[in-house]
Order: C-alpha cells, then structure tokens, then sequence
C-alpha cells in the first residue's frame, strides 16, 4: 500500500521527492503571499503547466479541485459586498461593489494555484515516499512514524467502519436528527475506538516481536539526478519570477 | 470548517505556524516510543469518524471530535490532529499547505486546553463529574474553534469582517452536536472501557 494518487510515469513523477515537497512548499507560499492580480495569474499557470507535466488525470483532479473552491462559495457570498468602494453591478438589490469583486476573484485564482501546484507534486509521488522524503529533509521522526501508521490503519478502520455501518442498516438504523441517532454516532464511534486501542496493542506487541527498539526505519533510496538539478534550477528562475511581479 | 489556502495574511500564517510548532514540539515529547502505535490507531480512528455525517437540515456536518481527542490524548492532540489535516490536505485537498500551522493551532489548541483540563477534572473528581467535562469538552472545543478561525480570518483584513462572523456562526449547532455525542462517547467508555479516559486508569468509579 503505497496510495498513489495519479501513478504514471512523467517527467514529475521522475523527480525526487524531497525537491518536491520543496517545490509545493515554495509555489504554495507564492500563491498565497501574491498580492497583485498578475502574480497570481502568474502563479495560476505555473501551476497548470506543472499538473500538465505530470499528466494528471483531468476527471479527478478537477474533482479534487472543487472541494478546494467550496470555501470560496462562502467568500463570494460575502466579500463582494463587505469591501467598500466604487459600487459594480447590482445583484438582486445588493450591490457588489469594484474593489470586493476584484478582491474574491483575485483569491479564487491564488487557492486554485496553490491547489493545483501541490496536486501536481505530491499526486505525482506515492504518500509513503513523501513521508520518507518529509523525514529526510528532518521532519521529526516519530511525527513520520505517525503518519505513515495512521494511513496504514485508516484503511483498515474504514472497512471496519463501512461493515458497521452495514450492520446499522440491517438492523433498520435510520439517521435523523435527533438524540438517537446521536446516541448511535457516539456508540459507533466508541466500538471503533476501543476496537483501535485493541488493535494498537497486538501492533506494538508485533513491532516489538521485530525488534522495534524506538527507531523507526524509512525506505528510501533517494538520487538527486540532473533532471532534477534541472528542475531545482528552473523552479527557482519561475519563483524569482512569481516574486518580481508581486514587487510591481 | 478550515480555512483555504491563499486567503489569510502573511502575519496570521506566520503567527499560526509558530504557534503550532510549539504544540506540536509538546505533543511529540509527550509520546514516547511505545505509544506511537496507539496514537497512530487513535488518529485513525477519528479520521474514520470525520466520515460521519450529521444532516442538519439544509446542511450537513461531519463529526470532529476534537473535545474526546483532547480528552484522551491531552498535548498529543497536536501531532494527532496536525496528521490529519495533512491526510486531509495530501488526499483530499482540503485547507493546504501554507494555512496548515493555523488550521492546526485552531483545532488543536482547544482540543489540548479543554482535554488536559477534563482529564484533571475527571482524575480530581471521579465519575460524576463526566457528564458536566465530557458536555463543555465536546462543545466547548468546537465553538473555541470557532473563534479563532473567525479571528484568523477577521484580523487577516477588515474586508472579512462579515465573513469571519457568519464563519463563527455557524460553529454553534455543530457545537451542539459534538457536545451531545461526547457526551454519548464517554458514557460508551466508561461502562465498556473505562481506563481509557485515565492515563493510567487513574480515574475513580
């Protein structure tokens, strides 16, 4: 189990991982830092032409990226209106004003650049060699251990979790909003705990039957190629890019 | 609900990220290598219940937890909730990574305040005192939340004043919510579990 968002094999899923989560790290702090309409254009396309580097699957990506966009349902609904200035259409009685409309539509672009850029780098790599990459560049190892454990089980509650809901249904369990169901939410949840700490026992005792001394070992066997060389080298030419027009 | 990426100001980011870096380091010192399998398990399992959806109506929302998180694991809350907003970020492209250290200050912070303070209240005194912490962990925790997501987007510019009150807002029938199924959770544990609640069992029938 190794959770691939978008495996292939392009030039992105070629690069190493650790110059990957740099390159999200970095081109996210471009979008959200871009305070001028062409920086986050800017960064808009970057980013695009990363998820068109790494061939990701249109279909899920978009998906992906309407989850992104749900919370600016909730800035459109509100900014366009609660920033003063020079008054734009009128919609339904309220007017929008200028400066509020610019100001929603310039963060619609810079969650979208984030966004996509990071779909582009971290799908293009399996989760558990980011978390090795994460640990190389020194993230704390037992925050790592943590992490690749949790998606580890994650997988295994949830089927946990769907056959208890499959139970629930059999035995006529309709959800509303009341008390019992509440009540049965809470129930649910409190079987996958105590069945978690269960099972947090036989895992232990099963790391320390293989020997697990408080280290925590990582499979990576990393190169830092030309290609990425390469790419650490046109990244940086892109970012002083995005940041010289965030000057203007 | 957690913030998207690109929308707060540099400073708040900063200030957030700092301020879950701090938790975080506490968090892991307190987990010593032994517990990580049971963090792990822990973490997962309230990821698992955030797929849990409770239909209010015109919307739905999904269970947090945050209050029994910090009831049972206290400063840990930090890394636990930190993976799972990363989870979250990494499949599913909720929130991001620059808004991760106020996302996870927001959540986590109550979590931590309010679980350290039930856990005492509950080792001081006993049982009966679990109805009135598991109540104010579980809503409390939530509508805490609420206000520093409100003041993260509030004070990132006086333009999301509305915004950041309609956000705070809308933290209180979730608040409800969670508060009657802590309720209903630690009930479940201590007649199935009851040495769960206490590091130690240290808590009295």
């Amino acid at each position: 189990m190794t959770c691939d968002l978008n495996p292939g094999r392009s030039v992105l899923h070629r690069l190493d991982p650790r110059l990957k989560l740099l390159a999200v790290t970095a081109w996210s702090l471009l979008a959200a830092l871009s305070r001028t309409g062409p920086a986050a254009l800017f960064a808009l396309a970057g980013a695009l032409a990363f998820a068109g580097l790494g061939r990701l699957a249109p279909g899920p990506t978009a998906k992906r990226l309407s989850a992104v966009n749900f919370f600016l349902v909730f800035i459109w609904l509100f900014l366009p209106f609660s920033v003063p200035g020079e008054p734009g259409p009128a919609l339904g009685g309220l007017s929008a004003t200028k400066p509020g409309l610019e100001l929603a539509l310039l963060l619609t672009v810079k969650v979208n650049a984030a966004a996509l850029g990071a779909l582009a780098f971290f799908g293009t790599s399996s989760v558990t060699q980011l978390a090795a990459a994460a640990r190389r560049l020194g993230a704390p190892e037992k925050l790592t251990a943590v992490f690749l454990l949790t998606l580890r089980y994650f997988h295994v509650l949830s089927l946990e979790y769907a056959r208890l809901r499959q139970a629930l249904k059999v035995r006529a369990f309709r959800p509303g909003l009341n008390l019992h169901t509440l009540r049965t939410y809470a129930n649910l949840v409190g079987i996958l705990l105590v069945r978690g700490v269960d099972r947090a026992e036989r895992v232990h005792a099963a790391m320390l039957c293989r020997g697990y001394t408080g280290r925590f070992w990582f499979h990576d066997h990393f190169r830092f190629t030309g290609l990425d060389w390469l790419g650490a080298v046109l990244l940086a030419i892109l970012l002083s890019g995005g940041a010289a027009l965030n000057a203007f | 609900m957690h913030i998207s990426e690109g929308v707060l100001s540099g400073p708040i980011l900063a200030g957030g990220a700092i301020l879950a870096l701090g938790g975080l380091a506490r968090g892991l010192r307190e987990l010593r290598a032994d517990d990580l399998p049971r963090a792990a398990l822990l973490a997962a399992v309230f990821f698992t219940a955030s797929l849990i959806h409770v239909s209010m109506g015109f919307f739905s929302a999904h269970l947090l937890l945050n209050g029994l998180l910090g009831l049972l694991l206290g400063w840990a809350a930090f890394p636990v909730i930190f993976i799972g907003l990363l989870l979250q970020g990494v499949l599913l492209q909720y929130g991001g990574l620059t808004v991760l250290g106020v996302n996870t200050f927001n959540m986590a912070g109550p979590a931590a305040a309010f679980g350290l303070a039930g856990r005492a209240a509950l080792a001081r005194f006993g049982w009966r005192a679990a109805p009135a912490v598991s109540l104010l962990a579980g809503g409390g925790t939530i509508l805490f939340s609420g206000v520093l997501t409100a003041l993260s987007l509030g004070l990132s510019g006086q333009e999301f004043a509305a915004a950041a009150a309609a956000l705070g807002l809308a933290h209180l029938p979730v608040a409800a919510i969670e508060a009657l199924v802590t309720l209903f959770a630690v009930q479940f544990l201590r007649q199935v579990r009851p040495g769960l609640l206490g590091r130690t069992g240290d808590v009295r029938p």
